[in-house]
């Protein structure tokens, strides 16, 4: 709401203005005693925001009083009422005929000592009260009801005394003290909440009175879509992948053959990433077929690559000694649901080894791609079932590692992460294989950001791509960059039906301030 | 990748050095480990308990798997310490331990090898170290027993020469290590039925109808490989004389396991790093051989191939030197083109060249190779065509007011059929062969149960909920290579008091205008009816567009729902549905508010 929460009665405005007309300055604690603080403050701040008063705040200390106070103010003090009574009664009283009389033991026992003290009255010889005074000024009854209609007292020393007594307690008030402002009238004029079609076209804008707007409020909720935090990083790294040259590769295919996820990659039958504790194995459809054309542009001898494929794991090929274990077709042929997006990479890899170049020869190439990949994996905080990957492949003659290194400096420094460190490390289809770090400010150590490498001559040759094209490849995760960037982690509250809708709608835009 | 575990200050005492935490660091960061934890300062170690050091190990290192070979690859880096050279024993053939393999051993475990050593000297730390690498090298490249498994013996309990035989379960009779009472193969398998550490390798022969045994010269029954050894040649750790077999179905992995056992405790022989070989008689194949070969493997590497690669103009003999820093032997060749290199029987890592390559890289230092730009080539930068499609179709619901969710593909069958009134006729979904949970049981055919179920784990967000998605599910393909295929489709679906129904049309509309994908009602002479769906009928004379067209169908509320149909280019066909869903759906996904769905295959767009 962007006006005032408070809704002081009408009422009260007229009051405030009609006696401000009358008495100014205006007190406010004395002009409206009995009205709550709260009401006279919003009626004021309304008047205020319209100049129609001015007010400063007064604040003071009170006197009020406690109940025994209240009490002395209305019948007298303890004192005083001991004397009244003993000297109605013309032969003294006894202490039980005092207390019958006063009808209240405390104030007998407190009163008589007082009285005694104060000369007041005396005892007889027969143990009666009598009174030796003639008249008596009873003096905290006068202090109590001065406070009682002033509600304080001149003498400060008295105030205290009091106070000790625990007579009075002292209280913090605040008051206004209210001055007409420059637009003071007797009531508050009509007011517009906006400006309207209609107040144009008739002109009464003119002379309208606005009604003021709550500048310190937030402004109305939008009904926004939104787009999700996980596809504005991705395209933002999209828009890194365009800058520097990359095709997107067609990933739109959850389901591979052991043969592209694996068999192409060179990662062994027996290789630990090919268990069921790993990956998700199709039941229904069963199998794959052979790797074969699917278009009839493509005039690739798959037949051949198939038996390379066979020959470089099981008996060496290409100069390599190959594995050396007995390669199965059908394990081969078994579908998954891809581990990694490499597989579509080696079927993009195996085309353009097809294709010519003006030279005649495969020409150069950078694919990428964004896409979902699946892992069979116990869900937890870092771990789904599914998540994305973040692909790329270079393909260029004769790369070296130094090509490599400052590729991936310049394609994290978009990022805006730098300082890279890498770190030898073991992938079957790359060789070498380098995991890039860099360092945490957060964490305070140097944390894995991405895997890269050159692909192996096994995977290359085999697709018949020729001896001195190097191709690069790199990954990373779509997800944790994103769990970064909004502080996430928990990879469920980020991917997945358990998603907040408000955390999607809220989530601010992505921009990476790379240097790069 | 496989952990090891090892001692802190008696690697750093092998290493001749004592590092600070940055300095081991730095250290395991060039050469290519991971040191992932140190309990020095770990409040949970007992106090009688040494400070450990877990160091991750690349997967194909199988000789770094124990203390000893850490220690050597980390002192032969630092240039501490050369590569050991490997010796056999000179035994003459008639003295030599042997293995006689039968026929039958073929039908369930067919390989064999066997190795001495001799005169070794067991501390409780290289002992715990030596059965530590034996399950270390069973997990990893031995998958879990299946492909190889090792039995050590103390050889002073048993006489050769032995005998690797294959038998009926019943058949076989020995006390099993640690045990007391002798048992058949039968009865041993139903004893270790319920260990937790032995039961998951019964598998691997529990079935075949004979077991593999080794015995020594009495009958004395030396293992039951892969599951347990004799109880009666158990070693301790006052055994000097070792007799390891080795059982495999894969004879590569049998000879990298026996070269990387014997190289690594050859050390503690008392003539360091000599191994007694064993003759295997394999007549009835044969296969009669003298095990472990420790034979170095000779490489010839193109100079000109390591430098380009790694970006250096290095000499053969600079080359050769940083390969020494990496346990592989190597010097100049006759040819200065090539440098000759010798890979020691423990580097089962080197497959080719390209692992050279790397070795020297990292000889070299990662980091410390000289940079150059990487843009030698221009390419051109360029969208997948769908993924354009599908952007701009995501924008378009955003603009409008929708929220992008991101469900997951997997999904229960029921979910994905019976939940939203659909019969599964076996034809669409792709089904998984071993999820571990009923939240993976199919990829989704639809988009709805993904952002239903956002809904339902949404119900506190201020209503009217309106939420979009953009992105595949996949149907099988019997016409296609991996027998199936993805489709892109976008589905939106809306939730709040009424049904927003004409909310959900609206976007349709919207989103097809934006799409350049006109209106036409049925009354512009459009022909066929309810039976049009996937049809195609082909009249170019009129005009593209979209309409729809009510239908029944179970998912949705009776007379609120509509198929959707395109005319591109004078074809018609159905593209998607929407609808009020019906409210035994809603039951079924636990939604208590109305809910409208749309879902569109966008593939006829591109």
């Amino acid at each position: 709401m962007a006006h005032s929460a408070a809704n002081p009665t009408g009422d009260l405005i007229t009051q405030v203005l009609q006696a401000l007309d009358k008495t100014e300055p205006l007190v406010s604690v004395d002009a409206f005693p009995a009205t709550p603080f709260v009401d006279i403050k919003a009626a004021l701040d309304r008047l205020k925001s319209r100049d129609m008063v001015r007010y400063d705040t007064i604040e003071r200390q009170e006197a009020l009083l406690e109940l025994e106070g209240e009490e002395i103010a209305a019948n007298g003090s303890h004192e005083a009422r001991v004397f009244e009574a003993v000297q109605k009664a013309m032969e003294g009283l006894s202490v039980r005929e005092l207390e019958e009389t006063i009808g209240d033991k405390n104030v007998v026992k407190i009163g008589q000592g007082k009285a005694f003290k104060e000369k007041w009255i005396s005892k007889t010889k027969d143990g009666k009260f009598k009174a030796i005074a003639e008249s008596i000024k009873d003096v905290t009854r006068g202090q109590l009801e001065t406070i009682k209609t002033t509600r304080t007292h001149p003498d400060t020393k008295t105030l205290a005394d009091l106070k000790k007594r625990k007579l009075i307690r002292m209280q913090k008030v605040i008051s206004f003290k209210i001055h007409k402002g420059n637009k003071f009238a007797l009531e508050i004029p009509d007011e517009a909440t906006d400006l309207t079609a209609d107040m144009i076209a008739s002109g009464s804008w003119k002379t309208a009175t606005f009604k003021p707007y709550n500048f310190k409020a937030l402004g109305a909720a939008q009904m926004a879509g939104a787009l999700h935090p996980l596809n504005k990083v991705r395209a933002e790294l999209r828009s890194i992948f365009f800058e520097m040259g990359f095709e997107e590769m067609p990933t739109n295919k959850f389901v591979e053959s052991g043969f592209w996820n694996f068999d192409a990659l060179f990662v062994p039958q027996q290789h630990p990433a090919r268990d069921l504790q790993d990956t998700f194995y199709i039941a229904d459809p069963p199998l794959a077929d052979k790797p074969r054309a699917e278009s009839p542009e493509d005039k690739k001898d798959y037949e051949a690559y198939w038996n390379h494929t066979k020959e470089v794991h099981q008996d060496g090929e290409f100069g390599s000694i190959g594995y050396r274990y007995p390669w199965s077709g059908e394990e081969s042929l078994r579908l998954v649901l891809r581990t990694h997006t490499t597989a579509v990479s080696a079927s993009m890899l195996h085309k353009l080894a097809a294709v010519e170049g003006p030279d005649g020869r495969p020409p150069p190439a950078r694919y990428f791609s964004i896409d979902r990949v699946f892992r069979n994996e116990s869900v937890d905080a870092t771990h789904l079932a599914e998540f994305h990957q973040v692909e790329g492949v270079i393909a260029d003659y004769n790369l070296s590692m130094g090509e490599l290194m400052e590729f991936m400096d310049i394609f994290f420094g978009k990022m805006g992460i730098t300082g890279l460190m890498y770190k030898p490390a073991y992938n079957p289809y790359t060789e070498p294989s380098m995991e890039i770090f860099s360092y945490h400010a957060g964490l305070g150590k140097i944390v894995e950001i991405g895997n890269s490498g050159m692909f192996r001559p096994e995977v290359l040759e085999t697709m018949g791509l020729p001896k001195d094209m190097r191709v690069f490849g790199f990954g990373l995760s779509l997800e944790r960059p994103t769990m970064i960037k909004y502080g996430i982690s928990n990879i469920r509250e980020l991917l997945g039906h358990k998603v907040d809708l408000n955390f999607v709608q809220n989530s601010p835009a992505v921009q990476f301030s790379g240097k790069a | 990748m496989p952990t090891i575990n090892v001692d802190k200050y008696a690697l750093f005492e092998e290493l001749g050095q004592h590092f600070t935490a940055d300095e081991f660091q730095e250290l395991c960061f060039d050469f290519g480990i991971e040191l992932d934890k140190d309990t020095e300062d770990d409040p949970a170690r007992p106090k009688d308990q040494a400070p450990e050091l877990a160091i991750e190990i690349p997967a194909n290192r199988y000789d770094m798997l124990c203390f000893e070979g850490i220690a050597l690859h980390l002192n032969i880096f630092r240039g501490k310490q050369a590569t050991p050279n490997y010796k056999l024993l000179d035994v003459p053939e008639s003295k030599m331990q042997s293995i006689t393999v039968t026929k039958a051993t073929a039908e369930v475990r067919p390989y064999v090898a066997g190795a001495i050593l001799r005169n070794l000297k067991f501390t409780p730390a290289t002992y715990a170290s030596f059965i530590g690498l034996q399950d270390k090298l069973h997990q990893n490249l031995a998958r879990q027993r299946t492909l190889v498994s090792i039995g050590t013996h103390d050889l002073d309990t048993i006489q050769g020469p032995f005998t690797y035989d294959a038998l009926p379960p019943k058949d076989i009779n020995f006390t099993p290590l640690n045990q007391t009472k002798k048992m058949s193969g039968e009865e041993l398998m139903a004893f270790y039925e319920t260990d937790k550490h032995l039961g998951r390798f019964l598998h691997i022969i529990r079935d075949k109808p004979v077991y593999p045994v080794i015995f020594d010269a009495n009958k004395t029954v030396c293992s039951l490989p892969p599951i347990i050894n004799g109880d009666h040649s158990k070693i301790t750790l006052e055994t000097t004389n070792v007799f390891i077999e080795i059982t495999a179905t894969d004879q590569t992995k049998l000879d990298i396991v026996c070269n990387i056992m014997v190289a690594m405790f050859s050390r503690y022989c008392e003539e360091a790093f000599t191994i007694e070989p064993v003759k295997i008689i394999s007549e009835h194949n044969g296969a009669t051989r003298i095990t472990p070969s420790l034979a170095t493997r000779v490489m010839d590497v193109e100079v000109d191939y390591i430098n380009k690669c790694c970006g250096l103009e290095e000499s053969p003999a600079a080359i050769c030197k940083l390969l020494g820093k990496m346990a592989l032997a190597a010097e100049p060749s006759g040819d200065p083109k090539f440098i000759k290199i010798q890979v020691p029987s423990t580097r089962a890592d080197v497959l080719h060249a390209c692992d050279v390559m790397e070795d020297v890289a990292i000889g070299y230092g990662f980091n410390k190779l000289p940079r150059l730009s990487p843009n030698k080539t221009a390419t051109i930068g360029k969208p997948l065509p769908i993924n354009k499609l599908g952007d701009i179709v995501r924008h378009e619901c955003a603009m409008a007011g929708w929220i992008e969710v991101m469900p997951l593909i997997l999904c229960a069958h029921e979910e994905n059929f019976e939940w939203l009134n659909r019969v599964d006729d076996g034809t669409t979904a792709i089904k998984l062969a071993n999820p571990k949970s009923v939240e993976y049981q199919v990829v989704r055919t639809s988009l709805l149960p993904g952002l239903l179920k956002t809904l339902r784990e949404n119900k506190s967000v201020r209503l009217p909920l309106q939420i979009v998605e953009v992105a595949d599910i996949a149907v099988k393909d019997e016409s296609l290579e991996r027998k199936s295929r993805n489709e892109r489709r976008w589905a939106a679906a809306f939730y709040g008091k009424t049904s927003g129904f004409e909310v959900v049309h609206g976007l349709l509309d919207r989103v097809l205008s934006m799409l350049r994908i006109a209106f036409i009602t049925r009354e512009e002479g459009l022909d066929g009816g309810k039976s049009m769906d996937f049809e195609v009928k082909q009249n170019p004379s009129e005009a593209d567009g979209y309409f729809i067209e009510e239908i029944n169908e179970p998912t949705f509320f009776n007379g609120r729902a509509a198929a959707i149909y395109v005319r591109l280019g004078g074809k018609v066909q159905r593209i998607g549905e929407f609808g009020v869903l019906h409210p035994t759906v809603l039951e079924k996904f636990d939604l208590r508010y109305p809910v409208s769905t749309l879902e569109v295959n966008l593939e006829v767009f591109l």
